[in-house]
């Protein structure tokens, strides 16, 4: 016993010195190298900054929203709702998005709102959208913001991120870098 | 073909490929033979022998190496308890956050300690870098004392009749080195270049494009995520695991998180038949594994996909699956697939809300969990198949009537009696702890985050995946009690080093033992009839102990919603 708790003791230091410093440094020394130098990667508009992987809160009528969040975007805080399928107060909540939706977008079917609109991410700050929930705000945006739907067409397509090497995943929008492409329009 | 579809199955095979090259590499490494990266580890691990006072040659039986085993790991509990406990007022804290309560860090702790990384707490807020640095430390250790327990048991079938089983200290230190360092290091760059953070900076504050204020937690998590799936570990740096967008930023990063937490459980397997020379006992177990697994995984990616239809019947468009508790950029069918290659394989990180499945998918990862062998964690997946071996042998050899024999040993009564206790404990940690919590209101119901039968889920996965040593969990639960903690600690210990004591006393015991030639009387452990028999011990054990509470839970649910 005495004698493998000072051996254990020896090997724990000189581990820890490999695990908690050498390793983390090496990482963080290659990171230099990713984008904005590993403190995540940055999406730049006006004179300010957003993290691209994160995503943010969209309530006007002149953007494109995103996913709703269970900690309403706190990127401080991660969460989901964590709701069961068979939670009769959590399927009232995403009856009330149904309801929410059609008030705000009336030439909408409600057959056509996709489920990713309606439900809450697993980390609260989903950054995207699918193609189709983009699509389908195209009308609220063009009445609020007096353009041609062509053009909003258009920039969804161009936002559209395919999937992986065109064969594996969903398609999706990073509804950031969208909204941003939105206020450069014009 | 549909591309989420595309997508696991370039999982699974990529996984699968590289496994197969990468057991050989570690069957080499745990045989002491050359290996293309000697010219490195060769100087470093005597350096690091030296340093610890270790004799890399001294040969041990199996009960000095549960000793060496057990030492090690205490000090690193100890040493946990002390860091958690008074991290907040330590060095790399940018955000400020606390130090834990004695009964979370307890938990905590033990929880890292023994590969399982069940988290009481978020990682954007209960937790100092240095905090996660030291957890990240146990990732590793944990991982490789794993793969060293089972590296025993290897070499107890090497060797015809010995009682000298290699030296624990060296197995440990060959896995942290040799396998789990390289490997962690590759993941951390890729995850690093998709996005992942890895800053010693804080909580970054900004404006929305809308004008609202946003605070963005960050820090050194490529690190941290990296062998947190290499390891099979599983715990998260931020709260919401691998469905945190900087953890997991893109579907690339999902798929290579994927490949991360089952390259070194499939390599396992093949080590193994490389390492005694039986590459077809390799392939019987891989079979029987890869059966369970797809019998579980492929009903949830389909049962993910339809979604629910509870939302269904609003009327609404559900054409991409059940969306609750889940990330665009994976989609529901990678969801789903990675739903069960993380219950079956202990690592218990999530890249999405468990407690927002379907039921029958809820029920198929508690499964997963109860059956804890289908692949595994890292080193104690074999382990624990291992156990199911040894009462397959038994029972197929009263069925034939000849004393039961493995790889050339007898396997007799002392033998058979350590599987028992080691099959049984499991249900009986489960069962005993669902049902204790579940007779107190104050401490289990009150703590529920859902009604109904999807309540009793709820309480039954907290135990569930802490005796399976996995970490995910039904997270509606507030489980940052002082029961929840200590009870669920306490099932962690037992969970963790009784199943790796057994197995390797079993092997030790085995190895002791005359070595018989095989003849043709010999009943052949490395063909499809064997497999059979050993899944449906498995199966039958599983469904006698676990059908009354799946019945009540997750069955019950999905007779309401359908």
């Amino acid at each position: 016993m005495k004698n493998n708790l000072i051996k254990g003791i020896r090997m724990t230091v000189v581990l820890v010195v490999l695990f908690t410093v050498i390793y983390p440094l090496s990482v963080w020394a290659v990171a230099q190298l990713a984008p904005n130098n590993g403190k995540g990667e940055i999406v730049s508009y006006k004179q300010t900054k957003g993290y691209a992987n994160i995503g943010q809160s969209f309530t006007k009528d002149e953007y494109f929203w995103g996913r709703p969040s269970a900690v309403d975007y706190n990127a401080a805080g991660s969460g989901a709702s964590n709701k069961g399928a068979s939670n009769e107060e959590y399927l009232a909540v995403v009856q009330g998005r149904i309801d929410t939706f059609l008030l705000k977008n009336p030439s909408v079917k409600k057959s056509e709102i996709p489920v990713d609109l309606v439900t809450a991410s697993g980390s609260g700050l989903d950054p995207n959208i699918s193609v189709a929930s983009a699509k389908i705000q195209i009308v609220r945006i063009q009445k609020a913001r007096n353009i041609d739907p062509e053009k909003l067409n258009t920039l969804i397509d161009a936002n559209t991120e395919q999937p992986l090497l065109e064969m594996f995943g969903p398609a999706k929008i990073n509804v950031l870098k969208l909204n941003i492409a939105l206020d450069q329009l014009k | 073909m549909n591309t989420e579809i595309l997508g696991i199955i370039a999982m699974f095979l990529l996984t699968l490929a590289l496994a197969i090259p990468l057991g050989k590499y570690i069957s080499k490494v745990y045989g002491m033979e050359k290996t293309w990266l000697d010219f490195i580890f060769n100087p470093l691990e005597k350096l690091f022998f030296k340093l610890s006072g270790v004799n890399p040659a001294e040969e041990m039986n199996w009960k000095q190496h549960m000793k060496a085993l057990l030492t090690i790991n205490l000090i690193w509990f100890v040493l946990g308890m002390i860091i958690l406990m008074t991290m907040g007022s330590l060095p790399l804290n940018p955000d400020g956050n606390p130090s834990m309560s004695a009964d979370l860090a307890f938990n905590t702790a033990i929880s890292f300690v023994v590969n399982c990384n069940l988290q009481h707490y978020s990682g954007e807020t209960g937790i100092s870098y240095l905090g996660q640095f030291y957890l990240m430390f146990l990732q590793f250790v944990s991982a490789a004392t794993g793969m060293a327990a089972a590296v025993v048991v290897f070499r107890a079938f090497r060797d015809k009749t010995t009682t000298e089983l290699g030296n624990f200290y060296t197995y440990f230190m060959k896995s942290c080195t040799r396998i789990l360092l390289p490997l962690s290091f590759v993941v951390a760059a890729l995850l690093a270049f998709q996005g992942t953070p890895m800053t010693f900076e804080g909580k970054d504050s900004i404006t929305t494009l809308q004008g609202d204020v946003q605070e963005v937690s960050r820090g050194p998590a490529a690190g941290f995520v990296a062998i947190k799936h290499i390891g099979t570990n599983g715990g998260g740096f931020f709260g919401t695991n691998g469905a945190h967008p900087l953890e997991n930023p893109t579907y690339f990063t999902n798929m290579l998180e994927m490949w991360a937490q089952m390259i070194i459980p499939f390599a396992m397997i093949f080590a193994f038949g490389y390492f005694i020379k039986r590459k077809k006992f390799s392939w019987m177990i891989f079979g029987v594994m890869t059966i369970g697994f797809l019998a579980l995984a492929i009903p949830n990616v389909i049962g993910e996909m339809q979604g629910n239809p509870m939302i269904e019947k609003m009327g609404i468009d559900t054409s991409l699956g059940a969306m609750e508790g889940k990330e665009t950029r994976i989609g529901a069918a990678a969801t789903g697939y990675w739903s069960i290659a993380t219950t079956v394989i202990s690592t218990g990180s999530v890249n999405s809300m468990h407690d927002s499945t379907m039921p029958l998918s809820g029920m198929n990862e508690l499964l997963a969990m109860m059956i804890n062998s289908f692949y595994g964690g890292v080193g104690v997946g074999i382990l624990n198949f291992f156990v199911f071996i040894i009462l397959a042998v038994f029972i197929s050899g009263l069925m034939v009537g000849r004393t039961p024999e493995f790889l050339g040993k007898k396997v007799e009564a002392r033998e058979m009696k350590i599987a028992m206790i080691i099959a049984l404990m499991h249900p009986f940690l489960i069962l005993v702890g669902t049902a204790l919590t579940a007779a107190m209101p104050e401490y289990g119901t009150a703590t529920l985050n859902n009604p109904g039968f999807h309540g009793l889920s709820e309480m039954l996965y907290e135990f569930t995946s802490a005796s399976a040593n996995n970490g995910s969990g039904f997270e509606g639960l507030g489980d940052n009690t002082v029961w929840w903690n200590v009870s669920t600690g306490i099932v962690l210990i037992l969970a963790r080093f009784l199943p790796i004591i057994g197995p390797v006393a079993i092997a030790g015991l085995l190895a002791q033992k005359k070595y018989i030639p095989e003849s043709d009387g010999t009943l052949r452990t490395d063909t499809g009839t064997f497999g059979v028999v050993t899944l449906t011990v498995i199966v039958i054990i599983a469904a006698l102990a676990f059908f009354p509470v799946l019945a009540l839970g997750p069955i019950a649910e999905y007779f309401t919603i359908y």
